[in-house]
């Protein structure tokens, strides 16, 4: 019986073509939005981590709940004993220390007047350890886009479009003007021996990488950091270990008020971060049931008309001693089939454009010109394992659950109405 | 129930509701049908021809009385148990005959076969002789489009008989045929009437099928009005 359906399948176009075109067209709608979510999702989460948030970060109390203005006046003393305290209680992850700061950065010329100056946010990493984790994490030597990595203290990277702006040669010496830890006024002299390009906005405007130990030296911030970060070691985001982290860390802390005890925050807690995380996982599943729905209200409508065009078939099949149980059922199967079929055609397109998208991305650097969140200006898709099999979803059940609804008709009516409306 | 019966109504009444009034399709019917029996329902239309065809196939049901079909009460039936009553003893043969577009020749006559669960081979024979007896073996591969009008009605005939039922019921079979088409179509039924036994009842007001009769029950009104058995079917016998 099932190669007598497959063969009415494959010689009725209208039974078939049409189906498997809405099934295609919804199950490749679905799998390449949902590789283009995680994609632009993950990228998002990645880049936040790298750059900022990491997957749990350590700050003074008083400087996490100052910390949109980085208040390096709050920062915590003491980071290397907590470093090494963190590396024995939390052995699975990688800690480093940061200080991002803001200031002014001033080119002079040869007389020492300035010839150039601009806003600068910096960041300041720990570049000279041996096991430091930093140039990996952010891809620093990738990023760069002129001149060469800082090999000794007091060279500096700064982004290329704001060396630019700044008309700096490589090897001239730049000063940041900036405030120490203390509130009095900072002026240090670097080199800039390198130009990087890191893809993001709100970097690529006026971002100045330089080592941590400058930069303490720089701001008298002697052993302080604003924020240490902790990523787990292969570097995948797990929500729920680094909440647990956070939690064992803060409990040793509870009921102390001093504003300067260390506080952990896992990147679900910071900033937003658990709204707009919240939000994405919420938006996922019940994209794919509203769209879920809508494709089935499609189909079905495909089913009534394929069920109405079918009405001789049916009233024969039944006059023949086809069971109305029997008859339901293959066109359940019949709708498998076609919903297999545009499932797997559907998916395949669609991993061969989110394979495209994953590789070349999709660049809004346009829109994001004024951005300040850190986001990288290509968005790719990224093929997952699920995104292989979520296509079946909206494919099988909504063409399914659409020809079981077509289908009650058969139930609905009775045989010998079936049969009257045969004699057309 | 009579044994020597395949077919028995008893004061077979359907009535169909039509908004707040009603219509009274059969009215207290009472006839018998017996195996090899050649017999048309003749009258106008609206007369109950096709209502008590349906109910003799487990189409519908009767709203008073009974309807016995090889010794099963129609009115006790389920939907499955009326589907496998059709599926093992009855065919049906339709005005417009209904054959499967998508399906070859072939395939059309098999598909009750499919139903029965029979074995490929098994299928491919009976197949054949049916396309045999209607003289269409040579056009298997054919589609019902590439087929006149007195050529899908034999493969209607073959699809109705490749299961060797017991009874055939044809509704209006010669309506879209003919004179020469409808006459080669009654002698293939004919034919079957007389080899395999097969009880053949027509719903008909077609003089051409009128005359192949060997017993014609006239309903007027719902009502058997008359029910004639003839000895030679193109004579007039006497009344039962």
């Amino acid at each position: 019986m099932i190669k007598f359906i497959i063969k009415g399948i494959l010689r009725d176009r209208s039974r078939s073509l049409i189906p498997i075109l809405v099934v295609i067209f919804g199950v490749f709608l679905t799998v390449l939005f949902y590789c283009y979510m995680k994609g632009a999702v993950n990228g998002f989460i990645d880049t936040g981590a790298k750059f900022d948030s990491g997957h749990v970060k350590i700050m003074s109390r008083a400087y996490d709940e100052n910390s949109d203005q980085i208040p390096n006046d709050l920062a915590y003393i003491g980071a290397e004993q907590l470093i090494s305290e963190l590396k024995q209680e939390f052995p699975g992850f990688v800690w480093t220390k940061r200080i991002r700061f803001g200031g002014l950065l001033d080119v002079p010329d040869e007389a020492g007047e300035t010839r150039a100056q601009g806003p600068v946010a910096g960041m300041a990493l720990d570049l000279f350890t041996e096991d430091s984790l930093e140039w990996e994490l952010l891809g620093i030597e990738d990023s760069i886009v002129r001149g060469k990595a800082p090999e000794s203290p007091g060279e500096i990277l700064i982004s290329d479009e704001f060396a630019d702006s700044l008309e700096i040669a490589l090897g001239e010496t730049a000063t940041l003007i900036s405030a120490t830890m203390y509130g009095s006024m900072a002026a240090a002299n670097f080199t800039v021996v390198g130009t990087v390009h890191f893809g993001i906005s709100a970097l690529d405007r006026g971002a100045m990488v330089a080592d941590v130990k400058d930069i303490q030296m720089a701001l008298d911030m002697e052993d302080a950091a604003g924020e240490i970060l902790g990523f787990f070691e292969n570097f995948v985001y797990r929500e729920e270990e680094a909440g647990l982290a956070a939690l064992k860390f803060n409990a040793k802390y509870e009921g102390d008020d001093d504003e300067f005890v260390p506080v952990m925050k896992s990147l679900h807690q910071q900033g937003g971060m658990v709204e707009m995380l919240d939000m994405i996982n919420m938006y996922m599943p019940v994209m794919v049931t509203v769209f879920v729905i809508i494709m089935s209200i499609v189909l079905w409508n495909a089913g009534l008309i394929g069920s109405l065009r079918r009405y001789g078939e049916i009233g024969v099949r039944l006059a023949m001693g086809e069971s109305k149980g029997h008859l339901y059922r293959s066109m359940i199967a019949e709708s498998l089939i076609l919903g297999c079929i545009g499932t797997v055609l559907g998916t395949a397109f669609a991993l061969v454009i989110a394979f495209w998208l994953q590789e070349k991305g999709f660049n809004i650097s346009q829109l994001m010109q004024s951005a300040t969140l850190l986001i990288n200006d290509v968005i790719r898709a990224k093929i997952t394992p699920f995104a292989f099999v979520i296509g079946f979803i909206p494919g099988l059940l909504a063409n399914v659950l659409g020809s079981s609804i077509a289908g009650i008709g058969i139930y609905r009516r009775k045989t010998a109405q079936l049969m009257k409306e045969l004699e057309v | 129930m009579d044994n020597s019966y395949l077919i028995k109504t008893d004061e077979l009444v359907k009535i169909f509701p039509m908004g707040e009034t009603s219509i009274i399709a059969l009215n207290h019917v009472n006839l018998m049908f017996k195996k090899a029996e050649f017999a048309g329902l003749v009258g106008p239309s609206g007369s109950g021809k096709t209502t008590l065809l349906n109910i003799i196939g487990s189409l519908d049901s009767p709203t008073e009385g009974s309807t016995t079909v090889m010794g099963q009460k129609i009115e006790d039936l389920s939907h499955k148990q009326g589907a496998e009553l059709r599926n093992q003893h009855i065919g049906f043969i339709f005005q417009t005959f209904n054959l499967l577009p998508v399906y070859t020749v072939f395939e059309n006559v098999e598909f009750p076969l499919l139903l029965l669960g029979l074995s490929p081979q098994e299928r491919q024979d009976k197949v054949m002789k049916a396309l045999e007896w209607v003289q269409l073996a040579d056009r298997v591969k054919s589609k019902p489009a590439q087929l006149s009008g007195g050529e899908s009605q034999r493969v209607a005939i073959a699809r109705a008989v490749v299961k060797e039922p017991k009874i055939i019921l044809a509704d209006e079979p010669t309506a879209n045929l003919d004179a020469e088409n409808s006459h080669n179509i009654l002698q293939t039924m004919e034919k079957i009437n007389n080899e395999l036994e097969t009880t053949f009842i027509f719903a008909t007001h077609d003089e051409k099928v009128i005359q192949y009769l060997r017993r014609k029950i006239t309903l007027i009104d719902g009502k058997v009005a008359k029910d004639e058995v003839y000895d030679n079917p193109t004579g007039r016998g006497e009344e039962q």
